[in-house]
């Protein structure tokens, strides 16, 4: 385990100066489910850690009109809990529902899921599906990135020294819109996504797509946006034709690898089945809104 | 015999002796002993899976402030190739040398090295970057088809294949073959209409205990030096490690912690040996804990294997001959359990005619160690894989199938003796009665069932009953208590003993405090050490109706023994345990009673296994809807941990059949050191598993009891596969059967 | 780095403990307040040995730096039994022989506490749900579930008797 210099901040500005004025490299404790772990056995370099989970607003989430304000450092299993949330982005929270065991539930958060930047993670595809947005906060003040432009390579993400992710924004989806999160693993729980897909569509009074948003997980460096998987559902009543074209485009926009969790082919294969699955969920529920 | 006896506390489901400490806390486990002045130890294991080891220069580790001690493989005692027994089987003591600590070459990654022992765990893990080693590289060989081939790099240049008529001119990674046979398979196999042959392939797999392996030791130069571990045999852990040491049996007290799973992966030393080294050269206690990645890397797994079977029928369904080769990998060092693979493989079954040869194959992978019933599930899966095709291209039901083959009393096995009595035959009527084989299967569900043997052992087993004053007894063994041994072994003294069980209390004693108790392992405990219990009651028994005879004037004879009474049958006078033992001192000295005894006629116990899986097509998941184990027991002393025997086995088969393996990368480096992505079932992959215990007593046993530890994990890799291969219409030959696995052969098949 | 001074509750009392930062939970408890009933079985959150509650939830104490429990409360296996009194559900395991080695039982009663606490009545696949971040390498879970459903419905019928 690595020297460290623990610190737990109650402000957000008091996290960003010290981030900011770190003269050793620093890292952001939410969940610690994956920090803790990437810190044992490297004891050569301290480290500064700043436990944020002492900052109120990280902890919290808000619903109104416009959407989510979801603080990034909320434990998984608080949101779960949260019906009102679960009610308007059941994709998301199911997301968030599927990381780990209940004890990893316990402490492990979605922001702290999208900035550990693991090709596998469950919420970034949940989180791309619904468009959320990160709310930055740093040494320059506030800025903004979608999601799917936060990650940018294997545990590789958009943060600057000194930057914080403050807030999660979802916007309120439109009218007969939902959204559903599938992933595969080889048992029914523990395992990391081998492939997942979150989905997002909006039907008319009649039951057509005219808005949908695929992303798709654990098959790419980095979780990926799919149009061609979304455009081969809009415009269409989500019928089986439709759902396989979709399964093909997320088959076919898929770069996944061989490793200890799956090959190339089944990756490939699995992230479709589940692409026309997740579709067919999230438009079943459009339709019950 | 027992048939007829009745029991007034064998068959209870009482409560374990030890479960107060179990279920609050306070049981103390390997990793849970600290001695004052304790300093910890790491280990420094190799990153390459095959390399010479041209120097090690620990002098920069030795300079660190924090470092106490620094040890390598030059702090052995000197040890020369030689056999000695150890848990399931027998092990080369130069071999266990170079494998607790690396001599002149790793063969594995993980490989131990060089040891610290600094004043906190994280100066000695820091420590550790101090050591500098040379390698020279080497490539590896990673699969015992590779290894066996003839240009396959050497893992040992002094080991020479035996069991071939001449003894070779050139090394190899062949350690032995072995070759069984009966009759003239030859000729089953002209007699036969129809025969399956079949290439098989298990991976590595580990025993998955959830305690890691842990010591604290003390090194005394004048008297006692004292070992704390956790081990499955504490006895087999004294007698290697002293040999290590060069100490004397006497001079090394080893205390059995409790245990925390062992599953046979705890019958052999990896950290005791340094330990005590490392507590020798610093003049302070020891401690060290293996990682959780260190017990997958460098503990001992169970061997990956290449197998093909060859099984000849009539149309009836009679079996004509059965042919197997075997191929096991040791890994680093020679000893894989490709021997009782080979005794085991087609002994479920009545045939004339059968041949096996074996190969135990040394490869780039830590050595393996026994793994519930070792060697047995890989070559029973074989079979049971080509008699559940055989029974489906004959349209035999797989039972019908089996029950016609089906080993009997009177059988004569392959590897020697002939069965006395089993009961084979009993489990597969249970399963073609039970309500599961009954049940009809919905969509996209397949059903399997398979058979399963093993031998079971005895063994040396010593026990002392020590009567208190108040009549209360306490037992005294010497088997650790890997899964609640310890609940069957007050219910046997209580039975023979006439005592209730709350006057019973039972220990596993240190290496001092009792003779020598084999390890516990082979299904042995409950049988061996029972009896042991069963003769130290009587011996206690015996004496203390000689005492009140004593009082009475009359002869130990004319003395009965009823429920803990003493009862003069010439006269009406009774006397209590507890009124004999408290007027012992008049009569003679305290009483205790002996068995120390070398336990003959383990019965084998069969099973037969019913798997019902449902297999999601289009993802290749697998869930097992509902699953029947159904054993022999002879006698089931505690029925609850007998069951419970069962249901473990057979969950650690459907893992092993979907989804366990270790996976190397190409420089035979493991890539999933953990239970992430070790994947073991978890509750919610499962189902209940349903139990039938079938009571064929073993007449060696004075209560009928047979081992029931093992067998169970024997019939799981077959049932699943197969209910899997009915399910999806594919037959699946490699082992785990994941769904990556199962999507390939559904879209070949197609194709 | 120096030792940081930390304060908390565990099992209803206060302790305070001096640890290093890179010290998580598990370490503490086990070496600094000699609570050794809370095991160690990866140190990487996959086996569930060392649950315990953090403010009420469950957690894996192993992926719980030391420093971060200050004027935290923690429940350990320690603190499950009322002294001598086993709670009901200790005594479920025990009656349903719903462990083998014993390794995994307590972070399993811990977890099991828990999950009750949330859910009272929970079914059979809820609680296997729940505890899937237990594992247990010897039961194959039946007799955990036995005693887990068991407990469930004897801690209800208590709580009705209470409310009578």
């Amino acid at each position: 385990m690595v020297s460290i210099d623990y610190q737990a901040p109650h402000t957000i500005q008091e996290a960003v100066s010290l981030l900011a004025n770190a003269d050793m490299p620093a890292r952001i404790l939410a969940g610690g489910t994956d920090l803790i772990i990437q810190l044992r056995g490297q004891f050569k370099v301290p480290h500064l850690i700043v436990d944020i989970k002492r900052i109120d607003e990280m902890m919290q989430a808000s619903l109104d009109d416009e959407g989510l304000k979801l603080g990034p450092s909320m434990s998984c299993a608080a949101l779960s809990e949260r019906e009102d949330i679960k009610a308007v982005y059941p994709g998301l929270v199911e997301a968030a529902y599927l990381i780990g065991s209940t004890q990893i539930q316990g402490r492990a958060s979605v922001g702290g899921n999208l900035c550990n930047s693991s090709p596998a993670a469950d919420t970034t595809p949940a989180l791309i599906a619904v468009g959320a947005r990160c709310v930055i906060e740093g040494p320059n003040g506030e800025r903004e990135v979608a999601v799917e432009d936060f990650v940018t390579g294997v545990g590789e993400n958009c943060l600057e020294k000194g930057e914080l992710l403050k807030q999660l924004r979802v916007p309120a989806p439109l009218p007969g819109s939902a959204d559903a999160y599938l992933r595969f693993i080889p048992r029914t729980e523990m395992d990391i996504a081998v492939a997942g897909a979150g989905v997002s569509v909006t039907l008319d009074k009649d039951g057509n797509c005219t808005a949908a948003r695929v992303a798709i997980g654990a098959v790419a460096p980095v979780a990926l946006l799919v149009p061609e998987a979304a455009d081969a559902l809009i415009g269409t009543r989500i019928d089986d034709e439709a759902l396989q074209r979709a399964a093909d485009a997320a088959s076919a926009a898929a770069n996944p690898i061989t490793d200890r969790r799956g090959t190339v082919e089944y990756r490939r294969h699995v992230v479709g089945v589940l692409t026309k699955r997740a579709a067919k969920i999230a438009a079943q529920r459009a339709k019950e809104k | 015999m027992s048939e007829a006896r009745q029991f007034k506390y064998v068959g209870q489901r009482s409560i374990r002796p030890d479960g107060f400490d179990k279920v609050t806390g306070r049981a103390n486990f390997g990793a849970d002993l600290s001695l004052p002045g304790m300093i910890w130890g790491k280990i420094l294991r190799s990153p390459h899976a095959h390399a010479w080891i041209k120097s090690i220069d620990t002098s920069r580790a030795e300079a660190h402030p924090g470092v106490m001690s620094v040890a390598t493989f030059d702090d052995m005692a000197a040890v020369s190739s030689e056999s000695i027994s150890a848990g399931e089987g027998a092990t080369d003591l130069r071999d266990l040398a170079r494998n607790c600590l690396a001599q002149d070459k790793v063969l594995y990654h993980g490989h131990a090295v060089a040891a610290v022992a600094a004043r906190t765990e994280r100066i000695a893990e820091e420590a550790l970057d101090l050591i500098d080693v040379q390698y020279e590289v080497l490539a590896p060989v990673m699969d015992v088809r590779d290894a066996m081939e003839a240009g396959a790099p050497v893992l040992h240049d002094d080991m020479f294949t035996e069991g071939l008529p001449e003894t070779p001119e050139k090394p190899s990674n062949i350690a032995t073959r072995a070759e069984l046979k009966k009759g003239d398979v030859e000729q089953g196999f002209a007699e036969a209409d129809l025969i399956i042959e079949r290439d098989f392939y298990t991976p590595t797999v580990h025993q998955g205990y959830i305690e890691p392996h842990a010591c604290t030791v003390r090194y005394d130069p004048d008297g006692q030096s004292m070992v704390w571990c956790c081990t499955q045999g504490h006895f087999d852990v004294r007698a290697s490690t002293s040999r290590l040491l060069g100490i004397e049996l006497s001079k090394l007290k080893v205390i059995a912690s409790e245990i925390g799973g062992g599953f046979g992966g705890k019958t052999t030393i990896y950290l005791e040996p340094v330990a005590l080294i490392l507590s020798k050269k610093s003049g302070r206690p020891v401690k060290m804990v293996m990682d959780r990645d260190e017990v997958f890397r460098a503990s001992g797994p169970g061997s990956a294997t290449r197998n093909h079977v060859k099984i000849g029928a009539k149309k009836d369904g009679t079996i004509t001959a059965m042919q197997a080769k075997l191929c096991y990998e040791a890994g680093a060092f020679k000893g894989s359990p490709m021997m009782p693979g080979c005794m085991s493989i087609f002994t479920p079954y009545d045939v004339e005619n059968a041949y096996v040869e074996g190969y135990d194959v040394v490869v780039n992978k830590p050595k393996v160690a026994a793994y519930r019933a070792p060697g047995a599930p890989q070559a029973e899966f074989a079979a049971e894989t080509v008699v559940n095709e055989l029974a489906a291209e004959l349209g035999i039901d797989p039972i019908d199938m089996r029950l016609k083959n089906a080993a009997k009393e009177g059988t004569q096995t392959l590897y020697g003796p002939k069965l006395k009595p089993v009961g084979l035959v009993e489990c597969l009527e249970a399963a073609k009665n039970s309500d599961h084989y009954k049940s009809a299967l919905k969509e996209n569900q397949g059903r399997g069932v398979a058979s399963g043997f093993w031998f079971n052992i005895g063994g040396p087993s010593s026990v002392i009953i020590n009567m208190h004053p108040d009549g209360t007894a306490t037992v005294v063994e010497g088997s650790p208590d890997i899964g609640g041994s310890r609940a069957s072994m007050a219910l046997m003294a209580a039975e023979e003993l006439g005592l209730s069980l709350e006057k019973i209390n039972l220990i596993v004693a240190d290496t001092e405090s009792l003779a020598y108790s084999a390890t516990t392992g082979g299904s042995r405990t409950t049988f061996a050490t029972g009896m042991a219990v069963i003769e130290a009651a009587q011996d206690a028994v015996q004496q203390m109706k000689e005492r009140a005879a004593s009082v009475w004037n009359v002869t130990a004879e004319q003395v009965d023994w009823v429920d803990g009474v003493a009862i003069n049958t010439t006269g009406d006078e009774k006397l209590t345990a507890a009124e004999i033992c408290q007027g012992a001192d008049r009569t003679g000295g305290q009483i205790s009673g002996r068995g120390n005894i070398n336990a003959r006629g383990a019965g084998p116990s069969f099973a037969v296994h019913i798997a019902d899986v449902e297999v999601d097509k289009e993802t290749g998941y697998t869930h097992v809807v509902r699953y029947t184990a159904i054993q022999d027991a002879g006698k089931a002393i505690h029925p609850s941990y007998v069951e419970g025997q069962f249901q473990g086995g057979a969950v650690q088969g459907i893992g092993w059949a979907l989804n366990e393996e270790y996976i190397y990368n190409k420089d035979g480096v493991m890539e999933n050191p953990g239970f992430l992505d070790y994947r073991i079932p978890l509750a919610s992959d499962l189902p209940m598993i349903d139990t039938i215990i079938v009571e064929v007593p073993n007449a060696f046993h004075p209560f009928g009891v047979r081992g029931v530890g093992e067998t169970g994990i024997v019939p799981p890799l077959a049932a699943v596969t197969t209910a899997v291969g009915q399910a999806i219409g594919v037959a699946m030959y490699e082992l785990p059967c994941s769904p990556p696995k199962i999507i390939k052969a559904i879209k070949d098949a197609a194709a | 780095m120096p030792k940081a001074h930390v304060t908390t509750i565990v099992n209803g009392y206060e302790v305070e403990f001096l640890c290093e930062p890179h010290e998580t939970l598990l370490d503490v408890l086990r070496n600094s307040l000699n609570l050794t009933g809370t095991k160690e079985g990866c140190s990487t959150g996959d086996c569930g040995a060392c649950s315990v509650t953090l403010d009420g939830r469950l957690v894996c104490s192993c992926l719980v730096l030391a420093p971060e429990v200050e004027g935290r409360d923690i429940g350990t296996i320690e603190g499950i039994a009322d002294k001598e009194h086993l709670h009901v559900i200790q005594q479920k395991f025990l009656e349903h022989a719903a462990l083998q080695c014993g390794i995994c039982t307590p972070g399993l009663i811990v977890s099991t506490k828990a999950l009750l606490e949330e859910n009272p009545d929970p079914t059979e696949e809820q609680a296997r749900y729940y505890l899937a971040g237990n594992l247990c390498r010897c039961t194959g879970y039946d007799k955990i579930i036995r005693a887990v459903l068991d407990a469930a419905e004897t801690m209800r019928a208590e709580t009705l008797k209470e409310g009578a």
